[in-house]
């Protein structure tokens, strides 16, 4: 019988003295999700570096270059489980390339924790985050104000910075901000509540965690099936299935359905649903599934499946946000290879609407280059049609990655406006 | 939506993996599965069975034999060999000794262990294997925890933890030139936990050697070895017969074993669930140095 407990991936931002190593080591350590092995490991390492409390970022900081120089270089991931729930965490750089790292960190989470430091309260690099958060449609917000205990536990203090946020958050799209205050250092709110702020009455980090509503954050309205890879056993037991296999990446499909296949517009009904270990009648995002027609037209990898009367957008011209992420600039004209869905096909920069200044958030026209961490509106030409979605409606189908094809390397992160 | 619509947390680390199985499936023309006898890896076996049900497992399992295996992994192998009717491929340690392409450590701590890679990228090589799909998680080991779903590695085989490519959402970037290759991680978000929630919701049959026996141990500092040919022993080992089991199973000369009564699925749950010491807490070859691992990825290591 499986576990009735879900999973919450939840990602982190913060410059690098907002505490944010020291807050993921209390949420594990007051949890009490550390290995004595691992505290063993973190106390000599500690030792080693001859300080006299316990290292806590020594937990994700995994490399030796990152233990050596005290700096995180890569995201790391770390697991824990509550009896609520099992959290992923993606710990992320707070220094050099954060939109790289916060991007990726973000594409695959439910929620992000964001840490402002209480004496400096929100600052620029509050306001990227916040526009990060916003882009990748992150639909649960948890600004921690840290180190309450350096402005002696203060409500003052805390309201005003929730207040200048709140003003600044109206703007963005976040449907659900909490506000906590909390010391890392000493344990307030994280996990236990804090004998400080008697004043504060809300959850501490970890209820907020285990009990945050994340049901709505997967689309079942709009059904989008691409297809990965075909399935024919051709044996003797089975000699003329054929499987169209492939993540239901939003929606719910039901056999006996009519279904459309893009792109050659062909329909078709299904006759047989498969689950990894059964058949099934209903479907539902974001399992993994094999689907049967009744007719044997011609899909393979890169084809999508969909309702004929809810049909996405199916265009060789795409508008999008775009996260430049490599260290060599991009410019207007250049070819690349693109990946959306399981489709990959071949396209070209045509044009640069505008950068996002991510000092001021304002935007600047007239680009014809893009560098490492910049974010800009652009229209891109593709070899063949795509079939997306705006990302703001369906996450899954207006996501995609640009890939450089000398290198190989992923390159920018893009949504679908 | 109602509760209806929702994956429970194995049910999604279940459709996770697949979905990951199926673009390796996709992405790669020669991929194989590296197979070690360990939970994991039958895990990951089982979950690419499932993928592509009622075909055939499409993958070939790859086996770096050390030679110095507990006889117990090998009959498991073999049978789930039979039972999935794949087709098996053996790499040998002690064949690459005998080649002189790498030379065997000595003394009593001397394991084949770092020899195993050479062993490894050889094989991949010898049979053009442009992916390996492999059982390592992320919760295991510090060094495990920046991996990729589809991590890359250059024409040397080599990991380059520094530089690796940004991995977006679930669109894995399988891209390479001639004579590199990628290894493929599809439970890289399950716990050890989850594992064996895992195998005991689909009922995945395991090596005996999970579960509670006797057997006569080597009690080396804090570890406990199984006692066999391949061990040295020392003035200061003691020889003791003990009820234990192995949480990890690895080559005979690294895995330590644990003093345990669980007998059953349920008896280990609740053993692993109250765990104060991780799963490789008593692999030597962890202990090595603290960024053991790392330094063992970098060189081609699972």
């Amino acid at each position: 019988m499986p576990e009735k407990e879900d999973l919450l991936r939840f990602t982190t931002a913060g410059s690098v003295d907002d505490g944010k190593s020291t807050l993921i080591g209390r949420l594990l350590y007051d949890s009490k999700s550390i290995f004595e092995d691992q505290l063993a490991s973190v106390t000599a390492a500690s030792q080693k570096k001859g300080l006299d409390h316990l290292d806590l970022s020594l937990l994700t900081d995994g490399l030796r270059d990152e233990r050596i120089q005290g700096i995180t270089i890569d995201v790391a991931y770390r697991y824990y489980s509550t009896p609520r729930r099992k959290f992923i965490i993606a710990d992320t750089p707070g220094h050099i390339q954060y939109t790289r790292n916060m991007v990726t960190g973000a594409s695959t989470a439910n929620l992000a924790i964001l840490l402002v430091d209480a004496r400096h309260g929100v600052v620029e690099q509050t306001r990227r985050h916040s526009f990060i958060a916003s882009l990748l449609q992150i639909q649960h917000l948890v600004l921690c104000v840290n180190k309450m205990d350096l402005v002696g536990y203060s409500q003052t203090v805390f309201e005003e910075i929730i207040s200048a946020y709140s003003d600044f958050a109206s703007r963005m799209e976040i449907p659900d901000v909490t506000c906590i205050p909390v010391s890392a250092l000493h344990g307030d709110n994280i996990v236990n509540r804090s004998e400080q702020m008697l004043w504060y009455n809300g959850p501490t980090l970890l209820y907020h965690l285990e009990h945050v509503q994340i049901a709505n954050d997967t689309n079942h309205v709009d059904m989008r099936f691409p297809v990965q890879t075909v399935i024919r056993p051709q044996t003797q037991e089975n000699p003329d299935f054929r499987g169209y296999a492939g993540k239901l990446v939003s929606g719910i499909l039901r056999k006996g359905e009519t279904v459309m296949a893009l792109p050659s517009g062909f329909t078709s009904t299904i006759t047989a649903l498969h689950l990894p270990d059964r058949q099934t009648e209903e479907a539902f995002a974001p399992q993994s599934i094999v689907v049967e027609l009744a007719d044997d037209i011609d899909i393979s990898r890169g084809d999508m499946l969909v309702r004929p009367a809810n049909q996405p957008v199916i265009s060789q011209d795409v508008e999008a946000m775009l996260c430049w992420l490599d260290n060599h600039p991009v410019h207007t004209g250049t070819r690349l290879v693109l990946r959306h869905t399981s489709r990959e096909v071949k396209c070209v920069l045509k044009e640069i609407l505008y950068r996002v200044d991510m000092h001021t958030l304002s935007r600047q026209e007239n680009s014809q280059q893009l560098s490492a961490n910049d974010i800009a509106r652009v229209r891109l030409r593709t070899t063949s049609p795509l079939f997306m979605d705006s990302y703001r409606k369906n996450r899954p189908t207006g996501a995609f990655i640009l890939i450089d094809e000398g290198t190989n390397v992923t390159v920018a992160a893009g949504m679908v406006v | 939506m109602t509760r209806k619509y929702r994956l429970n947390q194995l049910e999604e680390l279940e459709a996770e993996a697949i979905y990951a199985i199926r673009e390796a499936y996709a992405q790669f023309e020669n991929p194989c599965i590296l197979f070690s006898g360990g939970k994991d890896s039958i895990v990951v076996t089982h979950l690419a069975a499932m993928a592509f049900t009622p075909a055939r497992l499409p993958f070939p399992l790859v086996h770096i034999d050390t030679g110095h295996n507990f006889p117990e992994t090998l009959q498991f192998r073999d049978a789930l060999v039979e039972r999935f009717q794949a087709r098996l491929i053996v790499g040998s340690v002690q064949e690459s000794i005998d080649k002189g392409k790498v030379r065997e450590e000595q003394g009593s701590q001397a394991s084949r262990n770092k020899a195993q890679s050479v062993t490894l990228l050889d094989t991949l090589a010898e049979y053009g294997f442009d992916a390996a799909l492999g059982g390592a998680r992320r919760d295991e080991e510090k060094a495990r925890a920046k991996e990729r779903f589809f991590s890359h590695r250059d024409e040397f085989g080599q990991w380059d933890p520094k530089n690796q490519r940004p991995e977006l959402w679930d669109l894995y970037n399988g891209r390479k030139m001639p004579g590199e290759h990628f290894r493929i991680f599809p439970i890289s978000n399950w716990t050890e936990l989850d594992i064996w929630n895992y195998i005991r919701w689909r009922q995945i049959p395991l090596p005996s050697l999970y579960f509670t026996h006797r057997r006569l141990c080597v009690r080396r500092g804090m570890s406990l070895l199984a006692h066999s040919p391949f061990i040295q022993l020392l003035a200061t080992d003691r020889l003791e017969e003990l009820e234990i089991r192995f949480r990890t199973i690895g080559d005979l000369t690294i895995t330590g074993a644990i003093e345990s009564p669980a007998a059953t699925l349920d008896e280990i749950i609740d053993e692993v669930a109250t765990s104060r010491e991780t799963e490789r807490g008593n692999r030597a070859d962890d202990k090595r140095s603290e960024a053991a691992m790392e330094d063992r990825k970098k060189e081609g290591y699972f």
